[in-house]
């Protein structure tokens, strides 16, 4: 007998393959003589891009691996070749960073590798049990990567805040799960789901249903499970602040969306409205709090929380179109993170990175090129049309009106006429206040990244762009029906 | 008086409890935390061994030995950055954990 059966290793064959080129440049780092880091990062950079291909050329049918344990259909696919996306922007943003720091290790390809691998585990989760062991292989490494800079206090005490707070959250998430499992007596999703449909929500299942989504709130950062975020995103190096509100992001709201249309799509009115009420507090916090920032990492942090709030608003509507619009909105949200956070990797002056939003005065006449695609990526994240970022919130704002929640759309727009205050203020004091003295020239890679992503946002409204983008949306929400 | 499963969950229930308020309520010691991690981590695992043995199905006892591993390895992780993090500042007191804020 075949220790792994031919189907299931064919259908997690990405992720096989991820895993055992992650130890093999684990073993080359660790054997090495000489500092191995930038063969690992390059090896990693290999080894993502050989993942994202075999994910991208999978035979496209639904397949389930190990007994039903994973599920690999459009949307995994979709949501995964994302995840690998972000993952490899993210590593390239930094090595010019860490070398230019001193701290370039080989650990930390490794880990951003490690972390990728769990993402996968999350997007194709299909009963609980896979949930939380992809869950856990991410949020482990990423408590190790947030205190990866271990000379620094700030980069420690963040490291540490994570740490705490997310292992609450996966306990929350896990007493939930033995709940869900208790009630139903399964923790595999389709039976969950038949056991729903056939004798509906007991309140010992509801009680359930509340843990996990408490659990999973706070690994998108969802109010009021936010408040490590800010603190973290100030206090880790800035590329992988970078990482984390990239790929992260988008694992936990596909893992949150197949879990709650797949595992709990019978009592949708149950999980509509703690989502509806999860998505309010997150848009109007994340557009308040972030209003008194000075420093331009803690305001994305804030501006990442609103922004899960806007994704939350497709999901409560629960329909294929809600989930299409989550899709749409995952995508461009990652693209204008990574643009953003390599606009501020540029923020440089005398060898020292420097993060107040007051430091970019008068960037649009030592800097143009980065000034406009800076500007263009605030205008974007505020939903100016014809930017990419006013298409996602379209999409979502549409499917929340078609599925009647016209409430939640109100809220959502008018908070992000309030969000659009601080984006504002951003491009103001780039274009319009004193300068000061020039920033250091950009490295090209993170440069590159910049414009393709300030690129990508502004022409996003052309048929080239933007309907590949929505079929693709279209395709992986048809996986759910 | 006959041990069923609500006793089992109540027991569950209120170690959960007691880890959660030993995360918020404690001022004094980051250690105390992990402490309250790893009893929230147990009180899932009796969870899931009475629904196991209540259900006559074996996977929630899979679940909770994959859950103790997961729980040695977050441990680990956890006193890893705590002995970062003291090594930078000379105190792990939860009240000194206060160098960001907003």
């Amino acid at each position: 007998m075949w220790l792994l059966e031919q189907a299931d290793a064919v259908a997690a064959l990405p992720e096989i393959v991820l895993a055992v080129l992650t130890l093999a440049l684990l073993m080359l780092g660790v054997f090495r003589k000489s500092d191995a880091s930038d063969v690992v990062t390059l090896g990693a950079l290999v080894a993502l891009a050989i993942t994202a291909l075999l994910v991208i050329f999978a035979p496209d049918h639904q397949a389930l691996a190990f007994h039903g344990a994973l599920m690999v259909d459009t949307f995994a696919r979709v949501m995964k070749v994302l995840a690998l996306f972000g993952s490899a922007a993210a590593l390239v943003l930094s090595v010019s960073f860490m070398k230019r720091d001193g701290t370039q290790r080989f650990e930390y390809p490794v880990l951003i590798l490690l972390a990728t691998i769990g993402m996968m585990l999350m997007i194709s989760a299909n009963n609980l049990i896979a949930l939380y062991m992809g869950l856990e292989l991410q949020s482990l490494s990423l408590y190790v990567l947030a205190a990866i800079n271990r000379d620094s206090a700030r980069a420690s005490e963040a490291g540490l805040k994570y740490f705490v707070l997310g292992a609450l959250s996966s306990g929350m998430l896990l007493y939930g799960a033995s709940l869900v499992y208790g009630f139903t007596g399964s923790t595999e999703f389709p039976e969950i789901a038949a056991h729903l449909t056939k004798s509906g929500a007991t309140i010992g299942m509801v009680f359930g249903l509340v843990f996990v989504i408490a659990g999973l709130a706070f690994k998108i950062s969802a109010v009021p499970f936010h408040m490590w975020t800010p603190d973290v995103y100030e206090g880790a190096p800035t590329p992988v602040t970078a990482f984390f509100a990239a790929a992260p992001k988008v694992a936990a709201m596909a893992l949150f969306t197949r879990t709650m249309m797949d595992a709990f799509g019978a009592i949708q009115p149950a999980w509509g409205q703690i989502i509806v009420v999860i998505a309010i507090a997150s848009m109007a916090l994340g557009a308040f709090a972030a209003i008194g920032q000075s420093n331009i990492k803690r305001l994305l942090a804030y501006s990442s929380i609103a922004n899960m709030g806007y994704a939350l608003v497709g999901l409560a509507a629960g329909t294929q179109e809600g989930v299409q619009g989550v899709v749409v909105y995952m995508i461009i949200y990652m693209i204008m993170t990574l643009g953003a956070f390599a606009c501020i990797l540029a923020m440089r002056r005398k060898g020292h990175m420097i993060e107040e939003i007051s430091d970019l005065a008068g960037l649009s006449r030592n800097h143009k090129g980065l000034a406009f695609v800076f500007s263009m990526l605030m205008f974007s994240m505020a939903g100016i049309p014809p930017l990419a970022g006013f298409f996602g919130k379209y999409f979502v704002f549409l499917a929340a009106v078609k599925a009647g929640l016209y409430a939640l759309a109100i809220i959502g727009v008018i908070t992000s006429v309030v969000g659009a205050y601080y984006y504002l203020r951003v491009v103001k004091i780039m274009y319009f206040d004193e300068p000061k003295e020039a920033f250091e020239p950009m490295d090209g890679e993170v440069k590159l990244i910049a414009y393709a992503s300030g690129a990508f946002t502004l022409l996003f409204v052309l048929p080239w762009i933007a309907s590949p983008v929505i079929a693709v949306a279209a395709a992986a929400a048809k996986s759910f029906y | 008086m006959e041990i069923g499963l609500s006793q089992y969950l109540t027991v569950a229930a209120i170690l959960f409890t007691i880890g959660v308020f030993g995360i918020f309520l404690n001022r004094k010691n980051v250690i105390v935390i992990l402490m309250s991690v790893e009893l929230i981590l147990l009180s899932v695992n009796i969870n899931l061994v009475a629904f196991s043995s209540f259900l006559g199905d074996l996977v929630g006892q899979v679940f909770a030995l994959l859950v103790l591993t997961v729980a040695a390895g977050e441990a680990a992780i956890g006193l890893a950055i705590l002995v970062t993090y003291f090594r930078n500042r000379g105190t792990i007191a939860v009240e000194d954990i206060n160098l960001m804020k907003g």
